[in-house]
């Protein structure tokens, strides 16, 4: 029998807003526990929550960036559970009118485009955070626990695939398609080693051709996006395992074990948990509908419609790709050297390739790339007209970022102009034709491979300032007179 | 045991406002004179909870600086007044009479607190009420009940009843009280005082711990219309931290006292008499609409056939507000804690410790209420039945400018009379459930004195942020009436 495996994900983002979603706490990663808090993110008696703009307008550009539906009216709901961390002991969430529902999101895998569905995003609190300590670190044996309220009420925006997805890679796939887009948005740091996105997956499977939908299984604990690949794949094999063997996949929670490489089981749902959604009758309803036109007018270009400009400009797939995910300073200089008429996959070749390694080599901030697109521009265009090597364009390069000037004074200062002067060019061919002339010999008697060491000696003769090319020429000519 | 009479009734907010400017009196003269009302009646009445002497002496020597260097901060200036204890204060026990926050003192102050702080008020103390503001009658407190100057072996109503009883025994000049279902006005008129529910949205519930979010509202409970209007204008105004908050404008509520009510349209409520009110109760209420028809008002009887079902409604919306607003008391960050191997177990165990048989039968109901295949029968019908009593209220308007009743069908009861029977004690709010269903309005203006001497409140009810006019109609109501009695207060030397 083959299986399919049918995958949601669930993807929690932080938001990077100054402030917390309901309070003015900073929102901050790593300051000392329980000091970004206040009477509201504590739940202490009597405070009340008042929405935070920023991130309604965050989530908003979120939604328009899905192509979902911006609802034109929104409520928050409680969902109420008790939990040590969870200081009101109920979340402020949404629960059936959502901001933004009915989306999607395109994947480009193996050249196919793949169309996955977004069910809904909404907005909702995140929770304090827990340290368990003690034997495992989990709380079941934990002897006590600390709790750090500077995340509680920190924006967090879940959005919810379709079961569209049907494989592993195709999860990570997803998942770093959606990673690029909110840090694209600028709505989130997105950084996964953080927690401030997180992925869990629902992964079920059915006989290959069926429409039904099998008994889901929620995976958590993923924090790389390899370990969201490997724990999926895992929690594939492992239930069509089950299957086969006649046993029956059971709805739980499975926790993804790194180190094993396996998923273990967190805790059975038995049906899905009461809780008690109602209107939070402390916040009046939203008009998020009412402010798309201002965040859509001011939404930056998102991965997938540059990467789709950037191949109309010339680019293969693969070089599109990481120029599109490459930091904003290298994009900008692209940008700039292509509108100075540089030739677009030279300048993102040079871009990615060169200068990105010259800035990890000199530890320089992209941000502060000594590069400017007309410079680049130059460069790129006294290599085509040949007034440099290939090889000596690095070094111009180098020059360039060094602040020695522009391409063609760096070439010229630094000596690295090629000879085109054929006049000076023979002399030296001359020279070496006269100091070897039992090489001279061995390729008039048909070895002819070593026209390669006389070229050698002329582009040791003139520094590497010759184009090999002419001097290959050039030599047999000369040796068949 | 020697019992004398405490003489002299204390001024109205107005009248001291007056003696401080005129330098008859000061501010700490007044708080002095409070102060000795409390000595001489807490042990009989347990109005307050707290008395926050140091604070109030500080507020009081402030409030006489302020004004001999010609800084006056309003009406509220060098006033005594008391906060139900229900409103957050910095640095001041604050415990809704719940043994859950026995202890607690919060780190702020309720946006009201701060209002009155700003406007030079002398906060005494933090008064009495039923836990978490659950009850009629202030029974209900986890540091035992309060008692009805008027009558002590009566409940002072509530659950406001010790901001009731501090006031109508002149232990404060004024008070605030919080009014989720008639918590204010019932207490008014069980203790012969003015009450009065604001349009919900205009007195900022920030600081005030929350019982029903959808219905609470603060409000003034004073011996007069006028120093309602006062206090209120003290308090109220946008709030930017309740979003529930109302932007403006607001009313001017005393532009239109002593107007009277010539061609203004009175609605008396067909649904709000008959069984299970006293006849003196209804006797008033009839004689106050003739006195108010003679005055040159035009009145209509009008029919709202929905308040027959707003306790059930308000029974269901209430407690399932609450059962979410009082999670947040699980011992963990602040508050009584009791013990447990586990976190679940310490919550538990701090729950089931900490909370009175009242507020957990609610918070059991509302619980129930809002479970999943209960959730659209019980609070998906009692929202349904709160739009249906908005309705109800917005045709009664077409045809009258304010609506009129009883504030309680029964004079103040007995202590313990109906503390077995919740049923029975829900029943006291009838009359005042409907306008916090709707968000609307209303005043209990004393009127009588009823059966055992006791006074029974006469109940303004207006549409949303009709403020104007309910004052003027409240205010020819405490004219015509004029109801002077006071309770005789005995001292019984500690």
């Amino acid at each position: 029998m083959s299986w399919e495996p049918v995958i949601g994900i669930e993807v929690h983002v932080e938001l990077s807003t100054r402030s917390k979603m309901f309070c003015g706490c900073a929102v901050g990663f790593g300051a000392p526990p329980n000091t970004n808090v206040c009477p509201v993110c504590l739940g202490l008696p009597g405070a009340l929550p008042v929405t935070n703009r920023k991130a309604i307008e965050d989530i908003i550009a979120i939604g328009l960036a899905l192509n979902c539906e911006i609802s034109d009216r929104s409520v928050f709901h409680r969902k109420n559970y008790f939990y040590a961390d969870l200081p009101k002991n109920y979340q402020i969430s949404q629960y059936d009118v959502p901001v933004c529902r009915d989306g999607h999101l395109d994947l480009t895998l193996d050249g196919e485009t793949r169309r996955i569905g977004i069910e809904r995003a909404h907005m909702e609190e995140d929770t304090g955070k827990s340290t368990h300590l003690g034997d495992t670190g989990r709380i079941h044996a934990a002897e006590s626990t600390l709790l750090d309220f500077n995340r509680s009420g920190v924006p967090l925006v879940e959005i919810v695939s379709k079961p569209d997805i049907r494989s592993a890679v195709e999860a990570r796939a997803y998942a770093q398609e959606l990673r690029d887009l909110v840090s694209e948005l600028g709505v989130s740091d997105a950084r996964m080693e953080e927690g401030s996105i997180r992925f869990d997956a629902n992964v079920s499977i059915r006989e290959e051709g069926s429409e039904a939908l099998g008994t889901k299984v929620e995976v958590k604990n993923m924090n790389s996006f390899r370990s969201l690949e490997r724990a999926i794949a895992h929690e594939i094999e492992r239930q069509v395992a089950v299957a086969e063997g006649g046993g029956e996949v059971i709805q739980e929670t499975r926790h993804w074990d790194e180190e094993a490489g396996v998923t273990h089981s967190m805790r059975t749902k038995e049906g899905s948990s009461d809780y008690r959604y109602f209107v939070e009758p402390d916040l009046v309803p939203m008009d998020p509908g009412s402010r798309v036109e201002a965040i859509a007018a001011r939404l930056p270009e998102l991965p997938a419609a540059r990467r789709e400009r950037y191949r109309s400009q010339g680019l293969d797939g693969g070089l599109a790709t990481v120029l599109s995910a490459a930091p904003a300073p290298l994009r900008r200089v692209y940008e700039e050297a292509i509108a100075a008429g540089a030739p677009p996959r030279p300048a993102a070749n040079w871009l990615v390739g060169e200068v990105t390694a010259w800035a990890r080599r000199t530890e320089t901030e992209l941000d502060e790339l000594p590069l400017t697109g007309d410079q680049l521009a130059e460069l790129l265009a006294i290599i085509d007209e040949g007034v440099v090597s290939a090889s000596a364009a690095k070094e111009v390069l180098e020059g360039v970022l060094a602040g020695e000037g522009a391409a063609r004074e760096v070439a010229t200062q630094r000596e690295l102009v090629q000879i085109s002067d054929t006049g000076e060019l023979s002399g030296v061919i001359d020279r070496v034709l006269a100091e070897n002339p039992d090489a001279v010999e061995s390729y008039r008697s048909g070895e002819e491979k070593v026209i390669g060491f006389l070229v050698g000696q002329v582009m040791r003769e003139t520094g590497g300032r010759a184009d090999p090319r002419a001097v290959n020429e050039m030599l047999r000519s000369a040796i068949a007179v | 045991m020697s019992v004398s009479r405490v003489a002299g009734d204390p001024p109205t907010i107005a009248e001291a406002g007056r003696r401080l400017r005129s330098g008859e009196t000061s501010a700490a003269e007044l708080l002095a004179q409070v102060l000795d009302r409390a000595h001489r009646t807490e042990a009989q009445l347990h109005a307050y909870l707290t008395v926050d002497r140091e604070g109030a002496a500080g507020a009081a020597a402030q409030a006489d600086a302020d004004l001999a260097d010609g800084i006056d901060h309003g009406p509220l200036h060098g006033i005594p007044v008391a906060l139900k204890d229900n409103m957050c204060t910095r640095g001041v026990e604050t415990t809704a009479a719940s043994q859950i926050l026995s202890g607690y003192v919060p780190p702020y102050d309720a946006t009201v607190v701060r209002k009155l702080r700003q406007g030079g008020a002398v906060m005494v103390g933090k008064t009495n009420l039923d836990e978490f503001a659950m009850g009629s009658s202030t029974e209900n407190s986890a540091y035992g009940p309060s008692y009805n100057p008027w009558d002590i072996g009566r409940v002072p109503g509530g659950s406001s009843g010790g901001s009731a009883a501090a006031v109508a025994a002149g232990s404060a000049l004024a008070a605030l009280g919080s009014d989720t279902g008639g918590s204010i006005r019932q207490p008014a008129s069980l203790t012969g005082l003015v009450g009065l529910k604001p349009t919900y949205g205009t007195v900022s519930r920030y600081g005030l711990i929350a019982f029903a979010s959808s219905l609470d509202q603060i409000g003034p409970l004073t011996r007069t219309v006028e120093d309602a209007a006062l206090l209120l204008e003290t308090v109220w105004g946008h709030d930017p931290l309740d979003s529930t908050s109302h932007a403006g404008p607001y009313p001017e509520p005393r532009s239109r006292l002593g107007q009277g009510v010539e061609g203004l349209r009175v609605g008396v409520v067909a649904e709000l008499s008959g069984e299970g009110y006293e006849p003196a109760v209804e006797r008033a209420v009839t004689e106050m609409v003739e006195a108010l028809a003679d005055a040159g008002a035009g009145i209509v009887e009008v029919s709202l056939p929905t308040f027959e079902i707003a306790l059930s409604a308000y029974y269901l919306i209430a407690p399932a507000e609450a059962s979410a607003n009082l999670a947040r008391f699980d011992g963990i960050r602040y508050g009584h804690r009791g013990d447990g191997e586990t976190s679940e177990a310490l919550m538990a165990r701090t729950r089931a410790e900490g909370f009175g048989p009242e507020v957990t039968r609610r918070i059991l109901l509302g619980t129930y209420a809002l479970s999943a295949g209960y959730y659209d029968a019980f609070y998906g019908q009692a929202q349904r039945v709160r739009a249906a009593i908005q309705d109800d209220f917005a045709a009664a308007y077409e045809k009258a400018d304010v609506l009129v009743s009883p504030t309680s069908p029964t004079v103040a009861f007995p202590v313990g009379a109906r503390v077995d029977d919740p049923l029975a004690m829900y029943l006291s709010d009838i009359c005042t459930i409907p306008s916090n269903l709707a968000g609307h309005p209303a005043i209990s203006v004393p009127v009588a004195l009823g059966d055992a001497g006791l006074p029974i409140g006469f109940q303004v009810m207006a549409p949303p942020l009709g403020e104007t006019v309910m004052f003027q109609v409240a205010d020819a109501v405490e004219r015509l009436a004029g109801f002077t009695a006071a309770p005789v207060l005995r001292e019984v030397p500690a």
